[in-house]
């Protein structure tokens, strides 16, 4: 770890310092830029997303204001999200009216899956522009929420694109972020993506019905988990045979009507 | 994977404080918990400012360490891994006091080029 310098010429220093301590750090203002008169330093001191968060914060006071709770589905792909949705929304209608707003770099796969569950979806391709982008941002979501029946809801889904490391760095505005990992993906997950299992209110260990065929060390899961986020609600469940789903179902009719 | 979009913000941001003036350096600040890469993030604020303003204009990355403090010993630990345990007594109700900076910090003008 240190200090990343590159110049335009392609030279590179990085060097530590002693004192890592925040408050002290020296900076390096004026000799370091090599020029020599007439540049001047202009302080900035600005949130690189500080867009994006303003963005996500009117969605959060947008979907609040219509009595929508809010959740940021993430997980890798294939962790199996889209068939958690299909499991769990009809087992909460009618008393709760779900609507998803999905996330996919390509393709209405998803989309149509989840068209014949009962829910309103909205889908956002992420594809246009620069390539395909590998999350949602909040200027993606609130394209969105036009199209969804906001008033008719009461709890949006937000399916985001597969991927356990981009989503985790984008505020979209949800009140809660859960999480799908699958057993089939390894212990060690919580480590290798720290920042995706720090933030997740909520992980769902999906695909449980498979362990009788795998080596995987749940409790080697658990405490990987733990020692990343120790307050993470974890619910252990299959969407593909339903068992272990009521806990989860239990948070969700909680948390639309706290 | 997202450095892109992130150039594009830094990119924004710098706009909106330069004004009109050649922007010689951008001076970001990153904090090692956030999931960027200095190499790709280089790359992409090369290939974004193609064609732009910002042609040519140096990305300084300071690359801030993971920190965190225990509520138990009271004792800072510089994160190595992701992990947050105190390295002094293993405690694991911590506070994290540093490294998840994602700033532009300040911005070097040439109030002289146009």
């Amino acid at each position: 770890m240190g200090r990343f310098h590159r110049h335009p010429d392609g030279t590179v220093h990085q060097h530590d310092h002693d004192d890592r301590d925040r408050g002290r750090r020296s900076r390096d203002v004026g000799d370091h830029s090599g020029y020599e008169t007439g540049v001047e330093r202009v302080a900035v001191l600005e949130r690189i997303l500080g867009e994006n968060d303003r963005t996500a914060d009117a969605n959060r006071r947008d979907l609040a204001a219509h009595g929508v709770r809010t959740i940021n589905l993430m997980s890798s792909p294939g962790a199996g999200k889209t068939a958690l949705l299909r499991r769990t929304i009809p087992a909460l209608s009618p008393e709760i009216a779900v609507g998803v707003l999905e996330g996919d770099i390509a393709t209405s796969l998803d989309a149509d899956a989840l068209a014949d569950v009962g829910a309103a979806v909205s889908l956002v391709n992420t594809s246009a522009g620069f390539g395909g982008e590998c999350h949602l941002d909040a200027t993606m979501v609130r394209s969105g929420l036009g199209r969804l029946p906001l008033e008719a809801l009461d709890l949006l889904i937000i399916e985001n694109v597969g991927n356990l490391v981009c989503p985790a760095e984008f505020d979209v505005g949800q009140d809660a972020r859960a999480m799908v990992y699958a057993v089939t993906e390894g212990e060690e997950k919580p480590l290798k993506y720290p920042v995706m299992f720090r933030t997740a209110d909520a992980v769902v260990v999906n695909k449980i019905d498979l362990l009788p065929h795998l080596d995987v060390d749940l409790s080697a899961f658990h405490a990987n988990l733990r020692a990343v986020n120790p307050s993470a609600v974890v619910f252990e469940l299959s969407a593909r045979t339903g068992e272990g789903i009521d806990p989860w179902l239990a948070w969700l009719r909680d948390l639309t009507r706290r | 994977m997202h450095e892109l979009a992130l150039c594009a913000a830094i990119a924004a941001t710098v706009g909106d404080h330069a004004g009109g003036a050649a922007v010689r350096a951008v001076n970001v600040e990153i904090g090692h918990l956030r999931q960027v890469v200095p190499e790709t993030l280089q790359f992409c604020w090369t290939l974004h400012n193609e064609g732009t303003p910002l042609q040519g204009c140096e990305l300084v990355v300071d690359h801030v360490p993971a920190a965190i403090r225990c509520r138990g010993c009271g004792d800072r630990t510089v994160l190595e891994e992701p992990l947050l345990v105190c390295g002094s007594c293993d405690g694991t109700d911590v506070e994290l006091t540093s490294g998840e900076e994602l700033s532009v910090t300040s911005i070097d003008v040439d109030r002289r080029a146009r």
